[in-house]
């Protein structure tokens, strides 16, 4: 039975963040099947659900899909927000993978040693502040359009407002000297299907903190 | 003037080598411009080609793409290797995107302190053989067919070859336990454009030893 598509994770961001958030932009219902314990990881592998014994998984349309970018490709792909021809998807692809790195670091920070935990974070914002959010402002000037690239919403718009509010997270003004970022955000936060993700009581999950990460540690490894 | 790719990295493997195949695979012939010293990296910064300060970069068709996955989404669309419809894009990114977090274990390697080493070698094998590897061996084994997904050469067969290749250099008898899998190997190695790009001579990069490796820590930090 062609159903919601139903997302296998832990209760937390994670690497499905990114996933919740594409498909809260597209307007899909989705289902999600928390991973609690242990014995719930062995149940997926053991059932065979997992190409590569991994989560992130996603069943939709009939298949079992593994690998983040695989599934986000998928989604965009599917739902219209991967631009209308190759050029605009590269273009889309390149300021995705830029946000997916600094998503990275942001996501790994709570489960670094505690020794190097600010270090790890002033190299986040440094490279948020130096190498990313000046990209993206240009990019936002130079066209001077609303939208990252191309005339509507694309997946670009969703993975960069998603890296831009966890950052803000970590230091609230970080948007302080890049306008056009905030015009962006609050332009962007307000389509109506993400103005409903950003609201209490959606999918979207909270930030990591420390006594999470450390049940999650314990957990799992 | 349209003309060929340019490459823009240093004169090694990293996270060039898998667009080098690619290229190759779809009989593309291309440039490269190598980065031997600190100040050649440093200019192509300043010179605002490197949308993140990064490289990977290609010039391609008027654009400056950076992003090892952007760049590869690119030509695999372009030059007809990523699949006829949505459902196989989506299984050859969940194939491609398992060969590259294998590849990015590998690439790291020899960067990697002389002491935690040989402890990082064994556990490439072992994702290898307990987590990678099977998982191809079984999707050839369901479908039987000549190639990955569908009924041509995509690149999560290129893809996949290069990664076999790697780790059989790091451990020759890898895929005794793996007969289709070495069919695999010998029936896509065959292909014309492939078999010429395995030949001396091609732009195909050899592994990095100890040596280049603190040559190429002294260029990017």
């Amino acid at each position: 039975m062609a159903g919601k598509p139903k997302l296998h994770y832990f209760k937390v961001r994670g690497r499905m963040e990114s996933i919740r958030w594409m498909l809260a932009a597209a307007g899909i219902e989705f289902e999600e099947q928390y991973i609690d314990s242990k014995e719930d990881l062995q149940k997926l592998k053991n059932d065979g659900c997992l190409l590569f014994q991994q989560v992130p998984m996603v069943e939709i349309d009939g298949m079992k899909l593994v690998q983040t970018r695989a599934i986000l490709n998928y989604i965009a792909g599917k739902y219209n927000l991967y631009g209308k021809d190759l050029k605009e998807r590269a273009l889309i692809d390149m300021y995705c993978e830029g946000t997916v790195d600094l998503n990275e670091g942001i996501m790994m920070l709570y489960f670094k040693p505690a020794d190097t935990k600010e270090k790890e974070l002033q190299s986040i914002l440094e490279k948020a502040s130096t190498r990313y959010f000046p990209v993206y402002e240009k990019v936002l000037k130079d066209h001077g359009q609303d939208f990252l690239v191309g005339k509507q919403l694309s997946r670009a718009d969703v993975q960069l407002l998603e890296s831009i509010l966890m950052v803000e997270e970590l230091k609230a003004d970080i948007l302080s000297t890049f306008p056009l970022l905030k015009a962006f955000k609050g332009r962007i936060s307000n389509i109506p299907t993400i103005k409903k993700f950003l609201q209490p009581g959606s999918a979207r999950k909270p930030a990591m903190d420390e006594k999470t990460a450390a049940e999650v540690i314990k957990k799992f490894h | 003037m349209a003309g060929k790719p340019k490459l823009h990295y240093f004169n090694g493997r990293g996270r060039m080598e898998t667009i080098r195949w690619l290229l190759a695979a779809a009989g593309v012939e291309f440039d490269e411009q190598y980065i031997e010293s600190k100040e050649d990296l440093k200019k192509l910064k300043s010179d605002g080609w490197l949308l993140f300060q990064q490289v990977p970069m290609v010039e391609i068709d008027g654009m400056k793409l950076v992003q090892v996955r952007a760049i590869l989404n690119y030509f695999a669309t372009k030059y007809n290797l990523y699949g006829k419809d949505v459902k196989e894009r989506a299984l050859i990114d969940m194939y491609c995107e398992g060969t590259m977090d294998l590849n990015e274990t590998i690439m790291v390697l020899p960067f990697k302190p002389a002491d935690v080493k040989e402890k990082e070698l064994a556990e490439i094998l072992e994702k290898a053989s307990t987590r990678y590897f099977p998982a191809y061996e079984k999707v050839l084994k369901e479908h039987g067919q000549d190639f990955l997904v569908g009924k041509q050469l995509s690149r999560a067969d290129v893809q996949l070859l290069e990664t076999i290749l790697m780790v059989e250099e790091l451990n020759a008898g890898i895929l005794s336990t793996f007969p289709l899998l070495k069919t695999f190997k010998a029936r896509i190695s065959n292909i014309p454009t492939i078999k010429k790009f395995l030949q001396p001579g091609s732009p195909r990069k050899p592994p990095l030893d100890a040596k280049e490796a603190a040559e190429v820590i002294k260029i990017f930090h």
